[in-house]
């Protein structure tokens, strides 16, 4: 093992043993915010796998996200499943659904790539309101606590659900970083430099971005499954465009093409509005002003400035 | 000895205007074979036919004895082509390390890869420089880049497109002792303006002038011919 990737582990494995050690300490509100924080950390690493890695900025994503809590969701109401196979279901459905637009929207690059994305989204939003019968639309539908007992474990206590989200969030940290060192992530960060040479160096650059946008779309998907069961709750406006340009958000602040940055993006701004929307009604404002400061001092980023200006071989 | 690469009536046309007509090219196994003529002739537009960037208007290319025409560019680097661009096209904000070991990686892995790279840059004389940011590197280095992501594809056919433009004279003469290296194992088809490097690389030369094959043959031969001295004068041969 080199230097540098003890550096990065250290790293890296520092984060997850502070997270895991927080729930001891932190109390009981921080302590609630930081599981959710990992779980929507955990949809930002999907999100930052296509569009930090590859360079293709998705407008769609909020379509895996939702995939993942609806099929897991009307896997436990309709289907009687238990919590372990509705997740899995919700991953498998976000691994299909990401498949099946992969193959439509990589036919497109830049703008058009986007609108794609961005309509096939509406398009599964539209589907959850007219299927309200079952999904109940815009209300969307709560899960019981009997309904959230994995393998006799209450995912609605405090306590096991920071565990499972902390799970999430070190399995989907721990992917991101591996795979953006192994030779497929390498060829992924060359197609966002250069996808005309990569080509020309023998790639199949179409089976690259195809292997990203699954990637990236089954970890969203987990994570909004995750999301739904541990915080009880599935409705329509996840499926909202708002929720595909969260992750752009928050990766843009955290750092695009780092793997802390998504983390860090989703830390920053859930406690930016919080804080803010604790002073002051125009809290929006706040959370405005300091984003275009962000984006104006730290154009890449926070972890993307560390590595400007501190570490290069940040990952 | 038998073909490597042939390309039978290769066109291509932009419009109106007509970039490369009806060429032949054979390219035997193991030789250098220097592409001349003057600016706007139609080599970069050959070779690119030849290695799948541009789409042909008409004509085929076979390599190794199988016809390539309808393959895409990365299947065809995968034969075992490779392809050095005339306008550089390195991974700017890539370490030189990284450059090299992407063109290494698609064949190799692991600590074969580490190996392969040392190599490549070490045959352009690049070693030192692998922990910088290709984007930081001179034009000329930038264009050893080029050449060492050639290299380390170990390609049976190697494509290089006006490789010592923005060269150094040290560093064109290392680039004509790599050349003299390969002789043999490697085929490669240069484009070079510089008729030194020609002259002390090339096994034959092809002279390619509005798109066509004005002349063929050994650098001496071509040196005699007055069409291709009236070309390079800009009049018509008479
Ligand atoms: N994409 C394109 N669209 C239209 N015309 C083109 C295109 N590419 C090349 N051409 C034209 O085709 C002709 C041949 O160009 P090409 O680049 O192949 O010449 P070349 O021999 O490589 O020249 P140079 O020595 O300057 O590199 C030129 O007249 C050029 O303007
Ligand atoms: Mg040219």
């Amino acid at each position: 093992m080199t230097r540098q990737t003890a550096r990065i582990l250290a790293l890296h494995g520092g984060l997850l043993a502070v997270l895991f050690a927080a729930q001891f300490v932190l109390p009981a509100y921080h302590h609630g915010n930081l599981a959710r924080i990992m779980v929507l950390a955990s949809y930002a690493i999907g999100y930052n796998i296509l569009f930090g890695y590859t360079g293709l900025l998705s407008l769609g994503h909020a379509l895996f996200f939702a995939a993942g809590m609806y099929a897991m969701g009307l896997g436990i109401q309709y289907g009687g499943l238990s919590p372990a196979p509705a997740f899995l279901a919700g991953v498998v459905a976000g691994a299909l659904i990401s498949g099946a637009l992969a193959l439509l929207a990589l036919r497109t690059t830049g703008v058009a790539f986007m609108i794609v994305t961005l309509m096939f989204a509406q398009a599964g939003y539209l589907t959850i309101l007219y299927f309200g019968e079952y999904t109940r639309g815009d209300e969307g539908f709560v899960i019981q606590t009997a309904q959230r007992m994995l393998w006799g474990i209450n995912l609605s206590d405090p306590v096991n659900r920071y565990f499972a989200a902390f799970g999430l969030f070190a399995i989907s940290l721990s992917l991101s970083l591996w795979m953006v060192r192994a030779p497929f992530g390498r060829v992924l960060v060359a197609i966002r430099e250069n996808e005309d040479r990569v080509q020309m160096l023998g790639y199949d650059t179409y089976v690259h971005k195809l292997g990203a946008m699954v990637v990236s779309g089954t970890i969203s998907a987990a994570a909004g499954a995750a999301y739904g069961l541990l915080f009880g709750y599935a409705g329509a406006s996840f499926a909202s465009v708002q929720y595909s340009i969260f992750p752009l958000l928050w990766v843009l602040l955290g750092g695009a093409g780092t793997v802390l940055g998504p983390f860090i993006g989703t830390l920053f701004m859930f406690y930016l509005i919080d804080l803010s929307s604790g002073v002051t009604t125009a809290y929006m404002l706040i959370a405005g002003v300091v984003l275009v400061a962000l984006t104006l001092f730290a154009p890449q980023g926070l972890a993307g400035e560390v590595r400007r200006r501190v570490w290069r071989g940040l990952p | 000895m038998s073909a490597l690469l042939s390309t039978r009536a290769l066109s291509k046309h932009f419009d109106g205007l007509v970039a490369v007509s009806d060429v032949d090219l054979d390219l035997t196994v193991g030789e250098v074979r220097a592409l001349i003529g003057p600016n706007g002739a139609g080599k970069t537009t050959l070779v690119g036919m030849i290695c799948g960037r541009i789409a042909p208007s008409s004509g085929t290319v076979a390599f190794d004895g199988r016809d390539i025409t309808a393959l895409p560019a990365h299947k065809r680097i995968g034969l075992g082509m490779a392809y050095t661009f005339q306008i550089t096209s390195v991974f700017a904000r890539l370490s030189v390390r990284e450059n090299v070991a992407l063109a290494a990686r698609r064949r190799l892995a692991g600590g074969h890869v580490d190996s392969a790279v040392h190599e490549a840059l070490a045959q352009v004389g690049l070693e030192e420089r692998a922990g910088e940011e290709a984007g930081n590197l001179s034009y000329g280095h930038q264009r050893l880049l080029e050449i060492a992501m050639g290299l380390a594809q170990a390609p049976r056919l190697l494509i290089l497109d006006e490789p010592t433009q923005g060269l150094s004279e040290g560093e064109i003469a290392r680039f004509t002792g790599l050349i003299g290296g390969l002789r043999g194992q490697t085929t490669v088809l240069l484009i070079e303006h510089n008729m030194r490097v020609v002259w002390d690389v090339a096994d034959r030369v092809t002279v390619l002038n509005f798109g066509e094959v004005l002349a063929e043959g050994t650098p001496q031969e071509i040196h005699e011919n007055r069409a291709v001295q009236a070309a390079y004068l800009g009049t018509e041969a008479g």
